[in-house]
């Protein structure tokens, strides 16, 4: 899967959770939490999301490491496909 | 026959628009059916009737904004037979009727001596448009087919955003005016160590699908509902009779919404619910705060209120009651504090907890139990 698959996986499934974020705005590394208004719920919603389109278990632990949009495609490439 | 009105669906509400029937004249419904869609300023609720019975007939048509109270439709009960009539129905099908108790509002009494032109009739049949639900702009408070036009065009296009951020805006702010004018607050605080709390939840959560992962307010929401059956006093209503006991414990979960406002729609009998219900119910209750669906059992029956600022990174709040609910506990961030456990100092993730109580149904010794109560719940996760 390329990164530019992720990175389109990774806008939907915010979108789904924050439809009103415009995608164009988000910077490769700015953080999620600043730049998109998400809490907790919203969060693992997006997790759920990330789930169901690409297949990966994100653990709570690795939470953190899904701040921006760079990491989120960073840590999503490495695990595509390896479950 | 059963009289369904427009019922108050929170404090802040005066009034609603019918957007539409769900039922209709001739079908049978059941207690907690779905009959109407209502517009409020917070949004579109949908309405649940609390008798069974069939649908008689409906008094108000969609696009009219009645008060509270208006009677909306008539009801007939399991065993009357058909066309029975209805105490204070007949009289008032023709138009909307506010109740006794509220003043007529000047819509209400625009619509009760409205002339309509013939061309301004001919256009509202065209339109389907009530012609007793319009304003009236022409000469002598007589209806104009422009008045039929702007009534249907309204009909269709539901509030625009800002116009609903406004209104959302006035509404909270009269409920709030209200409580902080009449309300005597009390506000106590305790700042509790999750760290059993939370130890049991990443592991919990580690043996979980990602969809059913369970969030630390889920916690504190039914440690919450458990300190409420220990500590009925903060679990209900004041009135001009005095404090009401909750029926049972439904907390109001504050919610705020995109673009502004909140809404504080109620999961119900929380005490009684396994956590893995509550997180779905809660999932979904936020889910449709955002999107639309709310009912209005989840609107008026809270019995009190909980919200969760953490996740703004708030370290801790004191809130203001919802009337006529008597309490409301604000929840704040989890933080990693420097704790004393036997003797020792040592790294624990704590959170502050705020209880804000009506002084006239409460003391501080009852909201002080209602947080003590909180605290030990949360020290054994494993049996929420």
């Amino acid at each position: 899967m390329t990164r530019e698959a992720i990175r389109d996986a990774v806008v939907k499934a915010l979108t789904s959770v924050a439809p009103e974020i415009d995608p164009s705005s988000l910077t490769p590394d700015g953080e999620f939490r600043q730049q998109v208004d998400l809490d907790s719920m919203d969060f693992l919603n997006f997790v759920i999301a990330l789930h169901a389109s690409l297949g990966v278990d994100v653990p709570e632990a690795d939470y953190p490491k899904l701040a921006s949009m760079n990491a989120t495609v960073n840590y999503l490439a490495a695990r595509v496909g390896s479950g | 026959m059963i009289e369904f009105r427009m019922p108050s669906l929170g404090a802040d509400m005066e009034a609603g628009t019918l957007v539409e029937w769900v039922k209709k004249p001739g079908d049978p419904v059941a207690r907690g059916d779905i009959i109407a869609v209502v517009d409020t300023e917070k949004g579109a609720i949908e309405i649940e009737v609390f008798d069974a019975g069939v649908i008689e007939s409906t008094v108000v048509e969609p696009g009219a904004k009645v008060p509270v109270g208006t009677l909306l439709a008539v009801i007939r009960a399991p065993g009357e037979g058909p066309g029975a009539p209805a105490a204070g129905a007949a009289a008032s099908a023709a138009a909307p009727q506010p109740p006794s108790a509220a003043a007529p509002s000047p819509a209400a009494a625009i619509v009760t001596r409205a002339r309509v032109s013939p061309a301004a009739r001919k256009r509202a049949g065209e339109l389907q448009v009530d012609v007793g639900a319009i304003e009236a702009s022409g000469p002598d408070g007589s209806i104009t087919v422009a008045d039929v036009e702007r009534a249907a065009a309204r009909r269709r296009a539901p509030a625009a955003p800002a116009d609903r951020a406004t209104s959302m805006r006035g509404a909270i702010g009269a409920a709030m005016a209200r409580a902080k004018r009449e309300i005597p607050h009390l506000y106590l605080t305790t700042t509790v160590d999750l760290s059993r709390s939370l130890a049991w939840l990443t592991a919990e959560n580690q043996r979980r699908a990602v969809a059913d992962r369970l969030l630390p307010v889920v916690l504190f929401i039914k440690a919450a509902a458990r300190a409420c059956v220990e500590v009925p006093a903060v679990n209900g209503f004041w009135t001009e009779s005095g404090f009401t006991a909750g029926a049972g414990v439904h907390i109001g979960c504050a919610i705020a919404l995109r673009g502004g406002g909140l809404v504080a729609p109620a999961l119900h009998d929380v005490d009684r619910k396994p956590l893995d219900v509550l997180a779905r119910e809660l999932a979904d209750l936020v889910k449709r705060a955002r999107a639309g669906g709310l009912r209005s059992s989840e609107m008026s029956d809270a019995t009190i209120t909980v919200t969760n600022l953490g996740d703004l990174g708030v370290e801790s709040a004191y809130a203001i009651i919802h009337p006529p609910q008597v309490a409301i506990l604000a929840v704040g961030r989890v933080v990693e504090r420097p704790w004393v456990a036997e003797g020792r100092i040592e790294p624990r993730s704590v959170v502050s907890m705020s209880v804000s109580a009506d002084h006239r149904a409460t003391d501080g010794r009852e909201a002080g139990l209602f947080l003590a109560a909180i605290d030990r719940a949360l020290q054994a996760p494993e049996s929420l």
